[in-house]
C-alpha cells in the first residue's frame, strides 16, 4: 500500500477525484457538491474540524490527496446526519465521511493517536473475538489505551458509573473471563473474511 | 374644428359608488350648468352601466353633443365604458379624487363639496379648450418590416414577422446568415431535465445540443415573405413609422430604396478584445484562446479529439477563466457581466469530456457561477456529473509555455496555486454592436466647466480629423435631427425603459432585440426577437391609423405649432426625447407625429407657447387653473395646485384614496401627460391667481429613471430650477413651489407630500395674491 501513497497527484486534476469515486463509499457524489457550505454550517462539531465537509470536497477536487486522507476531520463525524438532511444537492455526506475514514485506514494514513480512529479499532477487534461486543473489556481497553497509569486513573474516575451498571445488570464482572459470544464464531469470522476479499478485489489500484 | 359648426357641451354626473350619498348632486349639477356653462347636464345613478353609457351615446348621436365631461371616477377607471372617441371628452374625478380621499364626517362635508364643485368647474373649463383629436393624414399602412442583422435574433424576428403575413427585408452585413451562432459547435440546451429526474450522480441531465442554425437559415431562405440582402448595409433611414424610406446598399455601392413600416435592429454583439487584458497573455500563445475560438477548435476536431492550436497535441487539460475583463471597475474593462459565460464554459468543458474522454481535465475558474435560464441548474449539475471541476478562484496571471502556467488564488481553500495546462479559454464578455450614441458627446460635456468644454470640443475636433482614430460606424444612418442611431441606455446597450417597456428604444418604430439590447444567450435572443417582431407589427398597424403605439396606445392627438408665433429657437427639436421633430431650412420644427409619443415635452419646452395638442395644451391646463375658485384670504382655506404625472403620481394618488389615505382638502390635482410637458406659465398663472403652493409630481429621473418618456421629468426639473426667479419677482417665498419624484407605489408618500405643503403654508402664511 505504500506505493499507493506515493502516487503523484497533480493539482486540479481528476485523478484523486476518480480514486475517491472508485474506492470510497458513495464517493461518486463528491463531484456533485456545489460548495454552498450548508453542511459545514450545520455540523454541531464543525468548529473542531480542521476541514469541514464542503472544504474536504473541494480539496478532493483540487487533488490534495495526502492532506485529505491524513486529515482527522472525517474522524470527527458523529453521524448526526444534520448535513445529509440539509444538503440542497442531497449528498450522503455522513456516509462519504465514513467512507473516506475507512479508505484512509485501509491505506494506513490515519493520524497517530486519533482517539476516534483508535476507538473504532478497539471496538472492531473486541467484536470480532466473540461476535458480540464485550462491554467490560471494551471499556477497559479504552481506558488503558494510553498506558497503564492513565488506565488506572481513568478506571477510578469512572468507578461509580461501573458500579451502577453492575447493580443494574448492564455489565457483569464475569465477562472479564471469556465472556459470552455467538454460537458459530468461526462462521462469522469466515463471512467477514469473504466480505473483505470481495471489497479488496473491488478496490482499484492507484499507483 | 371647422367640420363641427356648433360646439355642444354636456356634463354627466354619476351618483353611483357613494357619490350621491356623500355629495349634494343638485349642487354639482348647478355648478356644471351655472359656473361651468354646460349646455346639457344630466345625472345618472350608475353612469358606467349599459343604460348610462347609452344615455351619453344617444346625446352624441341625436342631440349633437360633441364635447363631454364625465363627472364620475378617475380617468384611469372605466376606460372602456367611457371610450367615446368621436367627441372631445374629459373626465372629472370626484370619486378617487374627492369622496374617497376625504373622511365621511360632518366637519369635512363642506370642504368635500367645495372640492367636487371645484373639480367640475375645472373640467368644464378644460373641455372648452379641447378639440376632438383626429389623425394627421400623414398615416398609411405599410406592411414591410426591416430587420437589420442576420444572426439568430434577426432571423427569428424575420421568420416571426413573415409568418404573421408581413413582408420582411432582412439586411446582413456579411455574406452569410447565422452570425455568431453559425460559428458555434453546439448550443447550451434549451430545456431542463424532465420533472422527476432524480438528484443523483447518475441522473440523465441535459447535454449540449445541435445549434439548429442550419434549419433556421433554410427556413429564412425558403420563406417567400422574406427578402434577403447579404453583404449589405443600411445607408440611409428617413421618414417615420409607417413611412420609413430605407436605402440598402451593397459593398459595391448598388442601392435599393425600400418603403418600410417599422424596423428591428438585431445587430448583436462583438466579443470584448482580449488584447486589453495583459495578465492573460492572449497574444503570447496560440493556446490561450477566446470562447468563440474555442467553438471553432471544437468544430475542427470533427469526430476525433480536440487538439491544441500550437502543435496539434491532443488536449489533456484545459482551464476556463470566467468573467475575463468583466464585472470590473477598471477603466477600459466591462463594468458588467454578460451573464451567460458560465453556461458557455460548462458547454465547452463538456466538449472535451465527449471528444477527449473523461480523463481530460477540465477546470472552470469562476468567481460567481451563474447559470440562468430554464436548464441552468441542471446543466451545471450535468457538468459536475461529467467531472468538470469548478473552482471558486481568482486567476491572477497566465504565462505561456509548452505547458501554460496559470497562477490563481483558490478562494475556498484560501491558497495561492499554480496549475499547468495544455489550453486556456478566456470567457470574454459581450459588447453591444450598436451605432454611435447621439447623446454621448452632450453628456460628456454636461459635466464640464465652460473652459474645459471648449478644450474638449477642440480635442474632439482634432481627434475627428485624425484618420487613424476608431470611429463607431452608424448602423441605421437615421436622417433625424437628433443623430444617426438609437440612443444608448448604459454601457452602449440600446434600450428605452428598462422597467416597463423593454423592447422600446428611444426612436419610435425602431425596436432593438437580442444582445444589442442586453447580454443574452440564444434562447433569450429568440424570445426577444419574437417580442420585437410583435412590437414591429403593432407599430405598423397603429401607424396605419395615425395612432400612437406606445405608451399612450391609440392616442390620435399629435402636437402642432402655430408658425406665426414660432421664434425658431430649436428648443423643441433639441429636447424631444424621441427625435420626433426635424427642422426645415429656416429651422422651423417639422413634426413627424408617427415618431411622436405624445408626451408634450416639446410643449413644455416652448418659451412662446405655440405648441399644442388638440386635447392637451397650455390652454387646457391653464383653464383648469383659472377656473379653480380661490377663497378669500379671511376664509383661511388655502389652495394647493398639484400637477401630477398621469403615469405614476396620479395613479399613486388614486390608489392612496382607494386604500383610505386622506388627501388634503385644499389640494387641486391636475393630471399632466408627463411632467416634461409642464409649461412655466402654469406656475406663474397659478401663483398670480392666488394658489398658495404648487407641487409638481413627476417620475424618478437620472440613471435609473422611471419616466415613461425618458427625459420628461429631468427636463421639468431643469426648467423648474428657474422658477425661483419668478417667485422672486412676485415677492413670494421659494418654498411655495416644489418638485418631487413620486413612484406609482408611493401610496402613503404622495398624500404626505401634499400634507407637507399644507404645513409649509401654515408656517409662511397664505399667498398675498388673492383678489
Amino acid at each position: 500500500m505504500s506505493e499507493t501513497n506515493k502516487a503523484t497527484i497533480e493539482q486540479y486534476r481528476n485523478s484523486f477525484l476518480s480514486e475517491v469515486e472508485a474506492n470510497v463509499e458513495e464517493g461518486e457524489w463528491v463531484k456533485m457538491c456545489m460548495q454552498c457550505g450548508v453542511c459545514s454550517g450545520s455540523c454541531p462539531l464543525g468548529k473542531h474540524w480542521a476541514h469541514p465537509p464542503q472544504e474536504i470536497f473541494m480539496m478532493i477536487r483540487a487533488g490534495k490527496r495526502d492532506e485529505v486522507l491524513a486529515s482527522d476531520s472525517m474522524w470527527m463525524c458523529t453521524s448526526c446526519y444534520n448535513c445529509v438532511v440539509r444538503c440542497p444537492r442531497q449528498l450522503p455526506i455522513t456516509h462519504i465521511m465514513h467512507g473516506l475514514a475507512t479508505y484512509a485506514k485501509k491505506l494506513g494514513l490515519v493520524p497517530q493517536n486519533q482517539p476516534t480512529a483508535k476507538f473504532a479499532e478497539i471496538f472492531w477487534n473486541n467484536m470480532m473475538k466473540k461476535g458480540r461486543v464485550n462491554e467490560l473489556k471494551l471499556g477497559l481497553s479504552l481506558y488503558f489505551k494510553d498506558g497503564f497509569g492513565a488506565g488506572i486513573k481513568e478506571s477510578l474516575r469512572n468507578k461509580d458509573l461501573g458500579m451502577k451498571m453492575m447493580k443494574a445488570k448492564r455489565m457483569a464482572a464475569s465477562e472479564f473471563f471469556g465472556g459470552h459470544g455467538v454460537k458459530d464464531i468461526g462462521g462469522v469470522q469466515k463471512m467477514i473474511q469473504k466480505a473483505q476479499e470481495i471489497e479488496d478485489a473491488r478496490m482499484k489500484k492507484f499507483d | 374644428m371647422s367640420e363641427q359648426a356648433e360646439k355642444k357641451y354636456a356634463a354627466y354626473i354619476c351618483t353611483g359608488c357613494g357619490i350621491g350619498d356623500r355629495l349634494d348632486a343638485g349642487e354639482l349639477e348647478q355648478t356644471a350648468s351655472r359656473d361651468g356653462r354646460m349646455n346639457l347636464v344630466k345625472q345618472h345613478e350608475m353612469l358606467c352601466n349599459r343604460d348610462g353609457v347609452q344615455m351619453i351615446r344617444n346625446d352624441i348621436d341625436k342631440e349633437g353633443v360633441n364635447h363631454a365631461v364625465i363627472i364620475a371616477c378617475s380617468r384611469r377607471a372605466k376606460v372602456e365604458a367611457f371610450g367615446f372617441n368621436d367627441i372631445a371628452m374629459t373626465r372629472c374625478n370626484i370619486r378617487e379624487g374627492v369622496i374617497w380621499a376625504r373622511p365621511d364626517t360632518d366637519e369635512a362635508k363642506e370642504t368635500t363639496q367645495e372640492m367636487a364643485n371645484d373639480y367640475i368647474r375645472m373640467s368644464c373649463g378644460e373641455i372648452k379648450q379641447m378639440e376632438k383629436p383626429t389623425a394627421s393624414g400623414q398615416q398609411s399602412r405599410n406592411p414591410n418590416v426591416l430587420v437589420v442583422g442576420g444572426g439568430i435574433t434577426g432571423m427569428t424576428a424575420a421568420i416571426e414577422a413573415a409568418e404573421a403575413g408581413y413582408t420582411v427585408h432582412l439586411v446582413e452585413k456579411s455574406g452569410a446568415l447565422g452570425g455568431h451562432a453559425a460559428r458555434l459547435h453546439k448550443r447550451v440546451p434549451f430545456k431542463a431535465a424532465p420533472v422527476g429526474t432524480l438528484n443523483s450522480p447518475g441522473a440523465n441531465l441535459p447535454m449540449p445540443e445541435d445549434t439548429g442554425i442550419a434549419d433556421m437559415i433554410a427556413a429564412v431562405e425558403g420563406n417567400g415573405n422574406i427578402k434577403l440582402y447579404l453583404n449589405s448595409t443600411v445607408t440611409k433611414t428617413s421618414g417615420a413609422p409607417g413611412r420609413f424610406s430605407v436605402d440598402i446598399s451593397t459593398e459595391s455601392g448598388d442601392t435599393t430604396t425600400e418603403n418600410i413600416g417599422s424596423v428591428i435592429q438585431a445587430t448583436g454583439f462583438n466579443l470584448y478584445d482580449p488584447g486589453n487584458l495583459p495578465e492573460f497573455s492572449y497574444a503570447g500563445s496560440p493556446d490561450i484562446i477566446t470562447n468563440l475560438e474555442m467553438e471553432e477548435l471544437a468544430n475542427a476536431a470533427g469526430d476525433g479529439p480536440i487538439k491544441r492550436p500550437s502543435d496539434g497535441k491532443e488536449v489533456t487539460s484545459v482551464l476556463f477563466v470566467q468573467d475575463a475583463g468583466q464585472n470590473s471597475t477598471e477603466e477600459g474593462r466591462l463594468p458588467y457581466d454578460s451573464g451567460i459565460g458560465d453556461l458557455v464554459s460548462i458547454k465547452q468543458a463538456l466538449y472535451f469530456k465527449h471528444h477527449n474522454g473523461a480523463s481530460c481535465d477540465t477546470t472552470i475558474c469562476f468567481d460567481n457561477l451563474r447559470t440562468p435560464g430554464a436548464p441552468g441548474e441542471d446543466f451545471y449539475r450535468s457538468g459536475q456529473k461529467n467531472g468538470v471541476i469548478f473552482t471558486k478562484s481568482d486567476v491572477r496571471e497566465i504565462t505561456p509555455g509548452d505547458a501554460i502556467s496559470v497562477k490563481m488564488h483558490d478562494k475556498i481553500l484560501d491558497e495561492k496555486v499554480e496549475v499547468k495546462v495544455d489550453l486556456v479559454v478566456l470567457d470574454l464578455g459581450m459588447v453591444p454592436n450598436s451605432g454611435p450614441d447621439p447623446y454621448a458627446a452632450n453628456e460628456a460635456l454636461e459635466s464640464l466647466s465652460d473652459e474645459d468644454k471648449a478644450e474638449e470640443l477642440e480635442t474632439q475636433a482634432a481627434h475627428a480629423a485624425d484618420e487613424t482614430s476608431v470611429k463607431v460606424e452608424s448602423i441605421l444612418n437615421l436622417d433625424y435631427r437628433q443623430g444617426t442611431d438609437l440612443p444608448h441606455l448604459k454601457h452602449g446597450f440600446t434600450d428605452s425603459h428598462f422597467i416597463c417597456f423593454p423592447y422600446e428604444t428611444r426612436r419610435t418604430g425602431i425596436y432593438a432585440a437580442g444582445p444589442v439590447r442586453r447580454p443574452m444567450d440564444m434562447k433569450q435572443a429568440m424570445d426577444d426577437a419574437t417580442g420585437a417582431a410583435m412590437k414591429a407589427i403593432q407599430e405598423i398597424e397603429n401607424a396605419a391609423q395615425g395612432r400612437a403605439a406606445h405608451p399612450r396606445v391609440g392616442d390620435l392627438s399629435y402636437p402642432t405649432f402655430r408658425k406665426e408665433g414660432c421664434t425658431q429657437c430649436k428648443r423643441c427639436t433639441v429636447e424631444c426625447p424621441f427625435g420626433a421633430i426635424d427642422e426645415d431650412e429656416e429651422t422651423y420644427p417639422v413634426y413627424n407625429e408617427a415618431r411622436c409619443r405624445r408626451c408634450g415635452t416639446c410643449m413644455g419646452a416652448c418659451p412662446v407657447r405655440v405648441i399644442s395638442f388638440e386635447n392637451y395644451s397650455v390652454n387646457t391646463v391653464g383653464a383648469q387653473i383659472k377656473e379653480c375658485e380661490i377663497p378669500e384670504e379671511w376664509d383661511e382655506k388655502p389652495r394647493i395646485l398639484v400637477l401630477a404625472c398621469e403615469n405614476d403620481a396620479y395613479p399613486a394618488l388614486d390608489q392612496a384614496a382607494m386604500s383610505g389615505e386622506e388627501i388634503s382638502p385644499w389640494a387641486r390635482v391636475i393630471p399632466v401627460r408627463c411632467l416634461g410637458s409642464t409649461s412655466l406659465s402654469w406656475v406663474t398663472d397659478a401663483l398670480n391667481n392666488g394658489f398658495d403652493g404648487i407641487i409638481l409630481m413627476g417620475c424618478k429621473r437620472g440613471d435609473d429613471y422611471q419616466c415613461h418618456f425618458v427625459r420628461g421629468s429631468a427636463m421639468a426639473n431643469e426648467r423648474m430650477a428657474k422658477v425661483g426667479d419668478t417667485l422672486e419677482t412676485l415677492n413670494l417665498e421659494p418654498e411655495r413651489v416644489v418638485v418631487h419624484e413620486v413612484a406609482i407605489t408611493d401610496i402613503e408618500r404622495a398624500p404626505a407630500l401634499i400634507k407637507d405643503m399644507e404645513e409649509t403654508i401654515e408656517k409662511i402664511g397664505l399667498s398675498p395674491f388673492k383678489f
